[in-house]
């Protein structure tokens, strides 16, 4: 029996935005997060009772990221940088956006096998079939992002 | 799985990311209601609402009113119910339910004496809804007795069958099973319990 969708949004969606504020930063993760939790209102009925909505709901999420990215990648003007816009997600300065420097600076599987590992919780067995790779490159995409992010974000590790 | 703290092997690193942003998460929610709404995929929106007999559930599919609960029925048991019988497409979108919670206001002030909202009756089946159609003809301020309200569904004998409809009203309130009473003068059984049941006949008979 499937529990009423506002109990999966309380009780994943501070989760799900904290993986997309990784993989995406803070600007854009708002965008991926809305659409991810609309796309999982929509598909929320044919779901088998007994899945693990934590792994479903970070697979709609990586997808969303990653037509983001295809849209991005598109649409030539926001690439590289960090856009200049105003925001109401973070102080510009403030340790996020340090963070979100230091995140943006790994090779994209890496971040995402970090997030999903670090902040979602999975484990590399369910992350590897996201990612689309083994579960061994899954776990080593995950070290040798958290050992590269040690390396260069030291504010965060010293703490 | 581990959501409320850091996964052993990053401690520290993602302290910038907070586990909990209540502001994003408010501006997400109201997000995802506008979207769901205007993507016609809010199957059951609710809100509670507090009054003299307690804070009441309301709930509403795009075809009307669904279902009120008292506190004692359980919100979460009434939500997930909903979701197994309605659609688990369910959200706490208030908007939807803003016309029924001012008419419900207005009630337990004194200054409204029926409502005007559309119902969605997909709650209630056979006798039971026989039943319950006939309870808005019991005037506010009235009372009739189970027995009458059987002969009024035509089937004089069903009493208990009447008793069983309105302990059952999905709709209590606004459609008023607490005006049906027990032909001793007793005010009998209610979903939301004899107290409340008091409640509104008292405050419909001093208005």
């Amino acid at each position: 029996m499937l529990k009423p969708f506002e109990e999966v949004v309380a009780e994943y969606g501070p989760m799900v935005l904290r993986v997309c504020r990784a993989v995406l930063g803070p600007v854009e993760a708002e965008d991926a997060w809305s659409e991810t939790f609309l796309a999982a209102l929509r598909a929320y009925p044919e779901l088998r009772p007994d899945s693990n909505v934590e792994a479903w709901l970070v697979t709609i999420a990586h997808r969303k990221a990653l037509d983001q990215h295809r849209a991005r990648a598109r649409n030539p003007v926001a690439v590289d940088a960090l856009p200049e816009r105003p925001t109401s997600q973070g102080v510009p300065g403030s340790r996020d956006t340090e963070l979100w420097d230091a995140l943006r600076s790994l090779p994209r599987k890496q971040r995402q096998a970090v997030a999903y590992h670090y902040l979602a919780g999975m484990p590399y067995a369910l992350i590897a079939p996201i990612l689309g790779n083994s579960e061994v490159a899954a776990r080593r995409a995950a070290a040798d992002g958290i050992k590269t992010l040690r390396a260069i974000y030291r504010q965060g590790a010293s703490r | 799985m581990n959501r409320t703290n850091q996964t052993p092997g990053a401690e520290g690193l993602f302290d910038a990311l907070p586990v909990l942003d209540e502001d994003a998460n408010r501006r997400l929610h109201r997000r995802l209601v506008d979207a769901a709404e205007a993507a016609g995929i809010l199957d059951v929106a609710y809100r509670t609402i507090d009054t003299p007999v307690g804070s009441l559930l309301l709930a509403a599919t795009d075809q009307g009113l669904v279902r009120i609960a008292y506190p004692n029925q359980g919100h979460d048991q009434v939500l997930a119910k909903l979701a197994e019988q309605v659609s688990p497409r369910v959200l706490l979108a208030p908007r939807r339910l803003d016309p029924v919670a001012l008419q419900l206001d207005e009630y337990f002030a004194g200054h409204r004496s029926a409502f005007d909202v559309m119902l969605d009756w997909r709650l209630s089946h056979g006798f039971r809804r026989q039943v319950l159609a006939q309870l808005p003809r019991i005037a506010y301020g009235h009372t009739a007795s189970y027995a009458a309200v059987a002969a009024a569904a035509g089937s004089p004998r069903a009493v208990r069958a009447v008793g069983t409809a309105c302990a059952t009203n999905p709709l209590p309130i606004v459609v008023p099973c607490h005006r049906v009473v027990r032909s001793d003068g007793a005010v009998g059984g209610y979903a939301g319990g004899p107290e409340a049941k008091r409640t509104l006949l008292t405050l419909e008979a001093a208005a």
